[in-house]
């Protein structure tokens, strides 16, 4: 079966890349509105962590069955 | 606020991801088996992950924080009281009938243990109901979407007014849904709602933080809303002394033990996914796996109601009628809020762009989720349990999975069709607790009976559920919450009693349909012929061999599991009191 942890990760990981890029070079101004808290970059970067941490859990998933004779 | 390039894009990688998962699945879904059951191959952490996620459709997402700005903390009682000890039930007791029986359904189920007239009736009701919830979760959000304005700008670039939003909203995640579901089948939606699980903590996670933080923390709520809003427990005492309109036994009986149990452990939307579970002990853990975000979810999805309340005076917006920017005002002249718009208004305020894509692509992912949850049980239900029980029954198995893909797209037509008719209720949860008031409560009874007292009878479960269904509508029929017109709110055969709140009669309503359900099926079985023991084995508890955890390792046992989810429940209504 499909191992949903890799679609997931790809898809959060695009999505974190887009907000980081955004909140570190985009428009600065727009933040006031979230309490001066750039979320972008911050939320972004939790995302990104977030997919790099399931799409490692799957290629360990994927070693360790590969290994098995 | 308007939405730029990049949330276009982050609603963009959302779809592309959802659709690419159901063509991912499609060569796998060659038979019935794979399509309804998803070939009864999924691991316990995703089952449990979709099975929070089904329920989690828009009318919990909007519903929740709606309550939260209406009755306050009390509404976690939907989770803490109404979802997770019906959950470790459900697991621990009720997963080795449904899985161990290899019933491909709920209503299924029900054929094995009772009769073909219960089956049909349970078969019957559920799809009706399936569509009619898929229905109300399509209108909320596509109305939502239409009163947020944060597509005007856009839609009136491209020369489209501002009144087709709501069309155009419908429409698009109808088919988005109807295509992944038709390639992959349930195993489709199981991974889908999985994505969906966490885009919705994604897109949410940040809102409650920054909400929180502009509230001045959960002690800048407690100063600025009444009092009766941050405690779950005190106050009731009454039912006139809490925001709800119940007292601690209405939300014990009414809440904790009939609606929940009814919808956790009888309703196939969430049934479905434990029983596409790898194995027994799987299927077993996956309520309990979904116990866990599940008691964290009224962080996420109540809290904000608190904070629309709270922060700034209170920001939840006057519910204006439909196209004019007149007021509605309720029976005592003071104007009625829009409790529905409560999330969307904290996106709103808080979400710069980029953050409102991802807000608004977790709306829509919940509203998904919802939907596809709804049409999965239906085809299912339909086929199984209607078309191939009573239609054609000795049909080849591609004709079923075709019967199956035509009752997906024939379920998701009938849902638009609801969502243009849903249209009337402040409060969509409301509706949602009457519908299961009529439906789930008396089945409650039924399996109850039916799975811990081999002497019922299936004369005497088809009984106690028509008995029931029609005490319900009874009951509803002869009350009338305070300040309502008589008429889909109740009261339409007369008011002989009044409610302080909709909720207080929707528990009333459940409690009511229970009970008669429970007494006319005891007294009908104990007048009926009962089934031999034998033909009872694997259906009935006292029957049935216990499933053996013992070679498993502490932490994947479900009743460790369950232990430890009853504590951590404990816990937090103690935090909460």
């Amino acid at each position: 079966m499909l191992d949903i942890r890799v679609p997931v990760g790809v898809m959060f990981g695009a999505m974190g890349a887009l907000l980081t890029g955004y909140g570190a070079l985009g428009d600065q101004s727009i933040y006031g509105r979230s309490l001066g808290i750039n979320v972008n970059l911050v939320w972004g970067g939790v995302l990104l962590a977030f997919a790099a941490c399931l799409l490692i859990l799957s290629a360990r998933a994927r070693s360790r069955r590969g290994n098995k004779p | 606020m308007t939405l730029t390039w990049l949330d276009w894009l982050l609603m963009l990688v959302y779809f592309a991801f959802v659709l690419g998962i159901g063509f991912a699945l499609k060569s796998k879904t060659r038979t019935s088996s794979a399509f309804f059951q998803a070939g009864r191959a999924i691991p316990a952490w995703v089952c449990g992950l979709a099975f929070i996620s089904a329920n989690l459709g828009a009318q919990e997402i909007i519903g929740m924080a709606a309550s939260g700005a209406k009755y306050g903390i009390a509404t976690s009682h939907f989770y803490w009281v109404g979802a997770i000890p019906a959950m470790v039930f459900l697991g621990i007791f009720m997963m080795p009938f449904y899985y161990g029986s290899r019933a491909r359904s709920v209503p299924e189920y029900l054929r094995l243990r009772f009769d073909e007239k219960t089956r049909a009736f349970n078969a019957v009701s559920f799809a009706l109901m399936t569509v009619f919830s898929s229905g109300i979760s399509m209108y909320a959000m596509a109305k939502l979407l239409q009163i947020l304005r944060v597509f005007d700008a856009p839609f009136a670039a491209l020369g489209i007014g501002p009144e087709y939003i709501f069309h155009i909203a419908v429409v698009s995640s109808a088919v988005v849904v109807l295509v992944y579901v038709l390639l992959g089948g349930l195993s489709s939606a199981i991974y889908n709602e999985v994505l969906q699980f966490f885009l919705i903590v994604a897109g949410f996670a940040p809102l409650v933080y920054l909400g929180l933080r502009d509230a001045g923390g959960w002690s800048g709520i407690v100063r600025t809303v009444p009092p009766g809003f941050t405690h779950a427990w005190i106050g009731l005492g009454s039912a006139s002394t809490n925001p709800m309109g119940v007292n601690a036994f209405g939300v014990a009986m009414g809440l904790g033990f009939v609606l929940s149990f009814g919808y956790w452990c009888t309703d196939f939307l969430v049934v479905q996914r434990a029983m596409a579970a790898d194995s027994m002990t799987a299927a077993r853990r996956t309520p309990l796996i979904a116990a866990f975000p599940k008691m964290l979810f009224p962080f996420l999805v109540i809290l904000p109601g608190l904070i629309a309340l709270s922060v700034h005076g209170g920001v939840v917006p006057v519910k204006m009628y439909e196209g004019t920017t007149t007021v509605v005002m309720d029976a005592l002249g003071k104007p009625q809020l829009d409790y529905d718009l409560t999330a969307p208004t904290l996106m709103l305020r808080y979400f710069p762009t980029g953050m409102l894509g991802l807000g608004l692509t977790a709306l829509l992912a919940s509203f998904m989720s919802g939907m596809a949850g709804n049409v999965t049980a239906f085809n299912t239900v339909w086929t199984y349990d209607i078309y191939q029980a009573y239609l054609r029954p000795s049909a080849s198995d591609a004709h079923y999975l075709w019967i199956g893909r035509m009752a997906t797209v024939f379920g998701i037509a009938a849902s638009v069709l609801t969502a243009y008719v849903a249209a009337q209720f402040n409060n969509i949860m409301d509706v949602l607790q009457l519908v299961f008031a009529f439906v789930n409560a008396p089945l409650l009874a039924t399996f109850l009976l039916g799975m811990f007292w081999k002497r019922t009878t299936g004369h005497g479960a088809f009984s106690g559920l028509v008995a029931g269904t029609c005490a319900a509508a009874l009951h509803h029929g002869l009350t009338l919450p305070t300040g309502a017109i008589a008429g889909v709110k109740g009261g339409w055969l007369g008011s002989v009693a009044s409610y302080p709140s909709e909720m207080a009669q929707n528990f009333w309503t459940a409690t009511d349909a229970w009970t008669v359900c429970f007494l006319v099926t005891i007294a009908v079985s104990l007048m009926t012929q009962p089934r031999e023991e034998r033909e009872l084995v694997g259906l009935v508890y006292s029957l049935t061999e216990r499933p053996r955890d013992a070679q498993l390792p502490w932490h994947r046992r479900p009743v460790v599991l369950g232990v430890v989810v009853l504590a951590s429940t404990m816990l937090l209504n103690v935090i909460f009191f």
